[in-house]
């Protein structure tokens, strides 16, 4: 790969010549696994092979549930309890499928906000941060499609409120709706193309994986410092990186390891603890559950779409000054939609020259300020709505929107940042003992 | 015999015999140390044999098990009947054969029939459809260790009622303790004291048919449950294994190029 110098494949005379000259595809492999890789990676750079590893399962696990699975109305249903009763090893493909869902959230999540720490969405990594929003877009179409297929109650009816939003855009929102459901309402016309959808959208993401490592691997990773990889000659290299393999292989399946024993743990102990029971209740397009809540990881963006309802002033305003066209409904999908991207925006947003936010001290706070206000709105998502819900989701929204639009800008002009680094083997240097003594 | 200990708030639930009201609100779970909670808890199969019992005797008048396979009850992890048991007691139960249309008796091929003439929910995964507990504080870590409650939802809701009844639009309601919003379609006295005679000689008290028959709708909601706790088991114990080998290889592979941690 370009940018750091560091040794290529040398195929020997023979069969490695020849096949190296009709497809270099060993050293593509070499190359993809030999990149010199910043040294001191802590342990919130291990997400990346966790989020391979969950894509991986849900596939695997996908396409044998899929071979047991029914997508019609009056039989989805009980086919998801016959894959839990008569399929061999049903049941855990099934919990596996459900709960790997879960991690993959939580890993991205982690990975999101290790990169809005560390400053990897900079330049010169904007691709990769922007194509990784994209993955992220898709996960989450992918995941509620995919809640959708066991036709249960809270499947049925969180695909009501949701492919509900697209009847809020003014002018078209009605057709596109019915358009997409296939009908006036869910069916099984919806439940068919969902489960076609929910089969493709993982390769898709798959592709999208492809490029956003291909471009990672053109800039080289980002690190702890935030201080680039000196790439001036090969010593100077050597001296910052260690080769990804044997180095972050090993690192990264021992960080695998232990996250699959607490994942199988849950799996095998507490499966249904992250599901709603509602959703052990057979869609009923005539009974409404009492309280409609998303899978715990669409929650803090479902906070921010409830959140901006008729009784808030921007709200009102707004549907003033648009002459009705922005209602309240379509304000909370804009504003939904809009906390994604002013996250994919961040490379733009963020004025400051220094990349690692360990090198940030007013960064910090508000940084850990994001983090809670996170876990809030989460909380928020999944309450039933009331006077109290609504005012703590409205800060936490606003805050949500006010680190990317202002104070992300803001800091880089008014904060003095610390001291960095003069290089990576600096800072290593500085941290650890040399092992030779 | 049991505890009474934990009480918690049960999230807002649904009536799903399609007559549709939604009614929210804290109702009250019992909690009941039943042999099959927790990493290592295993089904009693004496208990699941009376519950089948009492399902049988009792519950079976109004309430369907369409996704539940006669013959589970043969296979082990479950009640553990002998087959011929279960062919038997197939015998007893009247199915529509799919491809004549004609009534015929059932073999441990045919599942439990649905019953819709009461308009009562089918059971067959409803000790998963209620969530009995929720806590600490709201975060439901302890299902590692009592389940989701959903059995103790059951126990709670046949052992909850007061007596009290009211008429909404023609249709009785009964006082429900454990039901959300207190009052529920289902009768009172729907199960009572030596309502059935066990024959293990165990006294058939209300207590103990409601464990018993919670315990056996919890079988029949996941009939692989002993399965699924041992693969767990086996994945923990194999991924635990692979984390400590991996552990090692790191710290050895890494002490070329990382020395002892610098104190500042």
């Amino acid at each position: 790969m370009a940018g750091i110098p560091h040794d290529h494949y040398e195929p020997k005379p023979g069969f490695q010549t020849w096949l190296h000259n009709r497809l270099p595809v060993v050293s593509l492999l070499y190359d993809t696994l030999m990149l010199p890789t910043p040294k001191n990676l802590n342990w919130m750079w291990i997400w990346g092979i966790v989020l391979t590893f969950c894509l991986a399962l849900q596939i695997v696990t996908g396409i044998v549930l899929a071979m047991h699975y029914t997508p019609n109305v009056d039989l989805a249903f009980a086919s998801v309890e016959h894959i839990m009763r008569d399929v061999n090893g049903g049941v855990m493909l099934r919990y596996l499928h459900a709960n790997g869902a879960s991690l993959f959230f939580f890993a991205v999540y982690c990975h999101i906000f290790r990169s809005l720490y560390y400053g990897s969405y900079k330049a010169p990594r904007e691709v990769t941060w922007v194509i990784g929003m994209i993955i992220y877009f898709l996960m989450i179409a992918t995941a509620f499609m995919g809640y959708v297929l066991p036709w249960g109650q809270m499947s049925f009816w969180g695909a009501t409120v949701i492919t509900g939003l697209f009847g809020a855009i003014p002018g078209v929102g009605t057709a596109l709706q019915e358009w997409l459901l296939g009908g006036f309402a869910i069916g099984n016309a919806t439940l068919n193309r969902f489960f076609s959808l929910h089969y493709l959208l993982p390769f898709v993401i798959a592709g999208l994986v492809g490029v956003h490592i291909w471009a990672f691997h053109t800039t080289g990773n980002n690190n702890p410092t935030g201080v680039e990889v000196r790439r001036t000659s090969k010593a100077e290299v050597e001296a910052d990186t260690v080769p990804f393999w044997p180095y972050y292989v090993i690192k990264d399946l021992f960080a695998l390891a232990v996250i699959m024993t607490i994942f199988f743990a849950i799996v095998g102990f507490m499966p249904n603890y992250l599901g709603d029971p509602d959703n052990y209740i057979q869609a009923n397009p005539l009974a409404t559950p009492a309280h409609i809540v998303p899978e715990w990881y669409l929650l803090p963006f479902y906070a921010i779409l409830r959140t901006f309802d008729n009784t808030v002033w921007v709200v009102q305003l707004v549907q003033f000054l648009t002459f009705g066209i922005v209602d309240s409904k379509l304000f909370g999908v804009i504003a939904m939609v809009g906390a994604i991207l002013a996250m994919a925006l961040a490379p733009w947003l963020d004025t400051s020259s220094v990349r690692s936010g360990r090198y940030r001290p007013m960064f910090k706070a508000w940084f850990a300020v994001l983090v809670i206000d996170f876990v809030v709105l989460m909380w928020c998502g999944s309450q039933v709505p009331s006077a109290f819900t609504g005012w703590v989701g409205l800060i936490a929204s606003t805050y949500w929107f006010a680190y990317f639009l202002v104070i992300l800008p803001l800091l880089g002009v008014l904060e003095k940042p610390l001291l960095q680094p003069v290089s990576i083997e600096a800072d290593f240097k500085s941290h650890y003992a040399d092992p030779a003594e | 015999m049991f505890r009474k200990i934990a009480i918690s708030a049960v999230s807002a639930l649904t009536l799903m015999s399609g007559s549709a009201w939604a009614a929210e609100g804290t109702a009250k779970i019992t909690n009941v140390d039943f042999s099959f909670q927790g990493p290592f808890g295993k089904f009693d199969e004496h208990q699941l044999q009376r519950g089948l019992q009492v399902y049988t005797e009792v519950c079976a008048a109004c309430h369907g098990l369409k996704f539940l396979r006669i013959g589970a009850l043969a296979e082990p992890g479950g009640p553990n009947l002998p087959e011929e048991q279960v062919k038997a007691y197939a015998k007893t139960i009247t199915v529509t054969d799919a491809v004549t249309g004609e009534d015929r008796p059932a073999t441990p091929a045919d599942h439990f029939p649905a019953n819709l003439a009461a308009g009562a929910p089918d059971l067959s995964v409803m000790a998963k459809a209620r969530k009995g507990f929720s806590g600490p504080y709201g975060l439901g870590t302890n299902q590692l260790f009592k389940g989701m409650g959903g059995p103790e939802y059951i126990y709670s809701m046949l052992t909850g009622f007061t007596g009290e009844t009211k008429e909404i639009a023609g249709v009785t309601l009964y006082e429900n303790h454990a039901f959300p919003g207190g009052w529920m379609a289902m009768m009172n006295e729907s199960l009572v004291a030596d309502q059935v005679t066990y024959a293990d000689g165990t006294e058939a008290s209300l207590e103990n048919e409601a464990e018993d028959v919670s315990a056996f709708l919890m079988w029949a909601a996941e009939p692989k449950m002993m399965t699924r706790k041992e693969s767990g088991l086996k994945g923990v114990l194999l991924m635990g294994l692979l984390s400590v080998l991996l552990y090692l290889t790191n710290k050895r592979l890494w002490s070329k190029v990382k020395g002892k941690k610098l104190a500042h």
